[in-house]
């Protein structure tokens, strides 16, 4: 659930965001856009993995869908954006019913690797369906809005619908769907003997997960007019799942201080460090380490210090 | 109201429960006793859709429902609580009662009305119901044990159903809190006019609420009736009542 202070420091971070443009460096606005279509997809996997709890190691693949999709329909069926977009998405919904139909019969590590499996499924046929997506190579070059070539209004348009789908998310966590989300997360079980049919529930999650997942992948394409195979392989589902453990996937907004944190750290080690992804990875461990639970819990239980700390744990 | 016919499980070569029939009119209270493993939690499974049986039929009013899936079952009008502490334990007690009523009005389908709040005031009579109003914004994992088995009680009646299941409501209790607890419980059914069907090995609590008594052993029926009959009976006070 989104809770006052994080309704709060929402508001605080699209206030910097959109402070961006008047500070007159331009590639301030690109790291921006990188780091909204982040926080996206973050927010998009935190659905099934924070609020309804099953961990996901696929959800790249709807966001090379939605990529995909968004700039294929645009360059070889010269479809206009406000047709690429939402068709794009509705297709990543649609392969995340398919997928999601087979994958939410199984729980937990078995999950995780049927979803795994689905992606690398979409990353081989992006891979190998040269004709269509450009195979191995990416597909690059693909035709965008002249008015979304312009940097400055990439970058308010990734704003606004970035904005948009935080806000729809935010509401989805408050409400009376996400609070049955939560309670499958607790104990399946017994969600299932007050009248919660799990699986539907489950697969209704993996759909708006994935559609989410797609917004976030065709805002990517739009960026860098194209998409590519890799966006599908396992490592960009590890990555999206990283950034969801470190801000902590119990707090609405984990995911995006993950975002955050994550993008400022690989921006910082890859400008002073030769081996820089070696320093990542020990800030990492260090960061994992003092805040096991994501740094909002971190710092949510710094602000109550002095409480009894509150055990969990089924009886 | 439950008719249960017949029915047999076995587990491996196991027979947990052996051509067991069991008929339960609407508005009475029958209890199910037996030393353990003698096939109380497993009937009840049965009964509640969490197992599927291996041969004879459960009705409830008149359906089928031996392959009808749990949150089925509940939708018309079954609910059950279990024999070791089954609720949400890093919610709030407040919410523990909330989920229920809302999956009852088919808002969990509902991604846009705010949960903060609704059903109030029902949530707080169920709780009022079950003497956990003050305890409402705790953790229900913070609740000793005795309270939790309340709070289940409150989760179950959330359901709104006609038939309430509840699998030995006792179990880890104090005397003193176990008094207290079935009188509770006799309260609830009267005056929700509920029909209850419920495990429990203490049989001095049975005849204390008990219409009607079952005894299982070894998974089979050994005896059927009032709680005075089921008291006088040879084998029951054999395999037993014997034993206090």
């Amino acid at each position: 659930m989104c809770t006052p202070w994080q309704t709060r420091f929402l508001l605080a971070f699209f206030a910097v965001i959109a402070a961006l443009p008047l500070l007159g460096m331009p590639h301030l606005m690109d790291r921006g856009v990188q780091i909204l279509i982040l926080c996206l997809f973050a927010l998009s996997l935190n659905v099934l993995t924070g609020q309804i709890g099953s961990v996901s190691f696929g959800h790249a693949a709807f966001y090379a869908i939605g990529g995909y999709a968004c700039v294929i329909l645009m360059t070889r069926l010269g479809a206009p954006l406000w047709v690429a977009m939402p068709a794009a998405i509705a297709l990543g919904a649609l392969c995340a019913l398919v997928i999601g139909y087979f994958c939410v019969r199984l729980n937990d590590i078995y999950f995780a690797m049927l979803t795994l499996a689905f992606s690398m499924l979409v990353w081989a046929i992006a891979h190998k369906w040269k004709d269509v997506t450009g195979g191995g190579d990416g597909f690059v070059g693909a035709k965008i809005p002249d008015l979304l070539r312009d940097r400055t209004a990439m970058f308010w348009f990734t704003f606004a619908v970035v904005g948009l789908c935080t806000f729809a998310l935010r509401m989805l966590s408050n409400s009376t769907m996400g609070r049955t989300f939560i309670a499958i997360r607790e104990n399946a079980t017994r969600a299932a003997f007050i009248g919660v049919n799990v699986r539907r529930m489950r697969l209704l999650a993996f759909v708006i997960a994935g559609a989410f997942g797609a917004v976030a992948g065709s805002l990517m394409s739009l960026y860098i007019h194209g998409m590519f195979p890799e966006s599908a392989f396992w490592s960009e589902s590890g990555r999206v799942m990283i950034v969801v453990l470190l801000g902590g996937m119990h707090a609405f907004i984990g995911p995006i201080v993950g975002a955050i944190v994550l993008f400022l750290l690989e921006v910082s080690t890859a400008k002073h460090f030769e081996y820089w992804p070696f320093v990542l990875g020990l800030i990492l461990l260090a960061i994992v380490m003092i805040a096991p639970e994501g740094l909002v819990a971190r710092l949510a239980s710094l602000r109550t210090r002095g409480l009894p700390r509150q055990e969990s744990g089924h009886a | 109201m439950l008719e249960i016919r017949n029915i047999t499980k076995q587990f491996g070569g196991f027979v947990a429960v052996n051509n067991v029939s069991l008929s339960i009119p609407a508005g009475t209270t029958h209890a199910v006793i037996g030393p353990n493993g003698a096939g109380k939690t497993t009937l009840f499974n049965l009964a509640s859709g969490s197992v599927t049986a291996d041969q004879g039929t459960v009705s409830f009013e008149g359906r089928k429902i031996e392959r009808m899936a749990p949150h089925d079952i509940v939708k018309i009008g079954m609910a059950r609580s279990f024999q070791r502490v089954n609720i949400f334990p890093r919610q709030t007690v407040f919410e523990n009662v909330q989920v229920p009523l809302i999956v009852g009005a088919g808002a969990h389908l509902n991604p846009f009305r705010r949960s903060a709040g609704t059903h109030h005031d029902r949530v707080m009579e169920l709780l009022e119901m079950v003497a956990l109003a003050d305890d409402a914004h705790r953790r229900a994992g913070e609740l000793a044990h005795g309270r939790q088995k309340q709070l289940e009680l409150a989760v179950a009646l959330a359901s709104n159903p006609k038939m309430l299941l509840l699998d030995e409501p006792t179990a880890g209790m104090s005397i003193a809190e176990t008094k207290m607890s079935i009188r509770l419980i006799n309260d609830i059914v009267r005056k929700n006019n509920l029909t209850l069907l419920f495990t429990e090995h203490d049989m001095n609590v049975v005849f204390d609420i008990a219409s009607a008594v079952t005894v299982l052993h070894h998974g089979e029926v050994i005896a059927q009736g009032a709680p005075h009959e089921v008291r006088g009976n040879e084998e029951v006070r054999r395999v037993y009542l014997g034993k206090h």
